[in-house]
């Protein structure tokens, strides 16, 4: 089966694995709303959604868990979504309103391409990265696609053609761009680490994991550990880039009814939903990837230490089989991504909103001269390390 | 009264970095995640009802099973939303509780106007008339909401009975005749 799929065109290859990506992350992205749910409600001290099942499958047993777990509510909100009335209010400049909630979906599935999700060992035993394109910019595009998301939620704002919305907009905008300057400066320093003097340069998130799965002390640390001060910038501008609780200016229900999409309903508002949820787990991957270690199982422990050993103890050569090491390197990246997601929804039930000017005030004058005191440090340490 | 300035107390700056609060904040909602609900499953468990408390208001029959109301209309009198409203008739002679002399022949208490006051209760001289214990009714018409004699006394049940009343004005009256 690999040798067929490898047989067939790049470009087949390309839109298969874009399709399975694809097809991944959208029910993932719903499922996290399920999860959001759930997570809330247990920090609340209560069961969450935990009674819709439809009755044909109620018969079958065992299904009570799914329906405790509210896996059929899940459904029956997706399927709301399609069937409901799709309200097109008659003050909205029409094209721009609709055009903003696929703009919202086209950057979160976009970035996508350029994270690395798991990795296998090819016949020589080295570790070759599962992603959908291997680029040197990596990162660069991350970054870059990643922020034209905001256009999404200002167009939204705009289109909208209303006072909320457009206070909604306009805060996206503004707590946007703040926070990206600050969130690309914090990771500048992990790219300066790998790009050692010598060695070809690459801003390749799978370069980044490959720096932390080398062997010895130093080698196999995660950049959490050495550069935890970067971790914690990124992971704070990451909560505002998402819009996410204590930042969710863009949305802020209780001053601003529903902010950038109150004007919008059913189909097109899950769109957004859905988007805010894919941008958070793309966010994830990339703290993932970056700080966490990327598909290692443990820090100092690199996945193909991990291989080698499960080889060695059980005697199967089935371990390094690239497709079962590449569904265990995606298992334990997918892990740490669910527990970074995790951590935004605990977060969410943790810190109080911050009100708009305390967000400013944040990413401006704490922030940003932190990262930028922060890169400068690394500099110098890492020219006297390395140099 | 002296005002007394009280001077609050400045930030340390541990407190100012705002870091170990939301540590401490996550360990708090952490410590939540992992306690057992709190949420009581409604239809499947119900509340314990405490004692004294005002539900449904049902009509009661003594241990006897004779029917304590005497239809002296008080419970309607003092109804303040006016839901009660009875219909007197007299017990038939040769029931043998035919001394009593009056019963309601209708009772009804319309449970879209009661507020669950328990002035009813608290007027009753016959202690016929008890708020008990069920909080929740629904129906699909007007008509269905308002409880008739056979559905109170069905609610009501039977509740013991300190007094016997009757059964001493009985005896009264066949003794002596002292007391009647």
């Amino acid at each position: 089966m690999a040798s067929f799929f490898f047989g067939l065109p790049l470009m087949v290859q390309g839109v298969a694995k874009g399709l399975a990506v694809i097809l991944f992350i959208f029910p993932v992205a719903a499922a996290c709303s399920m999860a959001e749910r759930k997570v809330s409600a247990w920090i609340q001290r209560r069961p969450g959604p935990n009674r819709t099942i439809p009755p044909m499958i109620a018969w079958i047993p065992g299904t009570g868990i799914l329906q405790r777990l509210g896996l059929f509510q899940l459904a029956a909100d997706g399927g709301k979504f399609f069937f409901k009335e799709e309200p097109l209010p008659n003050h909205v400049h029409k094209f721009y309103f609709v055009l903003a909630p696929f703009i919202a979906m086209i950057p979160a599935f976009t970035t996508v391409t350029v994270v690395p999700f798991g990795a296998y060992l090819d016949q020589a035993g080295a570790v070759v990265p599962i992603m959908l394109a291997n680029v040197d910019i990596g990162i660069l595009a991350v970054f870059a696609v990643a922020s034209l998301g905001v256009y999404s939620l200002i167009l939204a704002g705009w289109a909208s053609n209303s006072k909320y919305p457009f206070l909604g907009g306009v805060r996206a905008s503004a707590q946007l761009i703040s926070y990206e300057l600050s969130m690309t400066l914090s990771v500048l320093p992990v790219f300066l680490w790998v790009n050692e003097p010598g060695s070809a340069g690459s801003l390749s998130l799978a370069r980044v994991v490959e720096f932390q799965s080398q062997p010895g002390f130093w080698g196999g640390t995660w950049f959490i550990f050495t550069m935890p001060l970067s971790a914690a910038i990124f992971i704070i501008a990451l909560f505002a880039e998402t819009n996410r609780q204590p930042f969710d200016m863009p949305e802020s229900e209780a001053d601003l009814v529903g902010g950038f999409h109150t004007e919008y309903g059913a189909f097109k508002w899950s769109l957004f939903f859905v988007a805010e949820y894919a941008n958070m787990i793309v966010g994830s991957a990339v703290f993932t990837l970056l700080f966490l270690g990327g598909w290692n199982p443990l820090p100092w422990v690199p996945l193909s230490a991990l291989l080698e050993g499960l080889h060695h103890l059980t005697g199967s050569a089935l371990w390094i089989h690239p497709l079962v090491a590449g569904l265990l390197s995606i298992g334990i990246f997918v892990g740490k991504v669910f527990l970074a997601i995790f951590f935004f929804m605990w977060v969410r039930w943790t810190v109080p909103r911050f009100r708009y000017d305390q967000v400013m005030r944040i990413g401006w004058k704490l922030l940003l001269p932190l990262s930028i005191a922060n890169l400068l440090a690394y500099t110098v340490g890492i020219y006297f390390l390395q140099g | 009264m002296a005002v007394i300035q009280v001077k609050r107390k400045d930030l340390t700056l541990a407190e100012r970095t705002y870091i170990p609060q939301i540590f401490g904040g996550l360990m708090t909602t952490l410590k939540y995640f992992f306690k057992p609900n709190e949420t009581l499953q409604y239809p499947e468990e119900r509340p314990a009802i405490p004692p004294g408390y005002r539900g449904v208001p049902t009509l009661v029959m003594d241990p006897h099973g004779r029917e304590k109301c005497v239809s002296c209309q008080l419970c309607e009198f003092v109804c303040p939303p006016k839901a009660i409203r009875i219909t007197p008739g007299s017990v038939a002679p040769g029931t043998g509780v035919d001394h009593v002399e009056k019963a309601p022949q209708a009772f009804d208490i319309d449970m879209l106007r009661c507020i669950y006051c328990g002035l009813c209760e608290e007027v009753c001289p016959e202690e016929a008339i008890f708020l008990q214990k069920q909080y929740s009714m629904s129906g699909y018409s007007r008509s269905e909401m308002v409880n008739h004699k056979d559905r109170l006394y069905e609610l009501g049940g039977t509740l013991p009975d300190k007094h016997f009343k009757w059964d001493k004005k009985k005896a009264a009256e066949d003794g002596s005749g002292a007391h009647h």
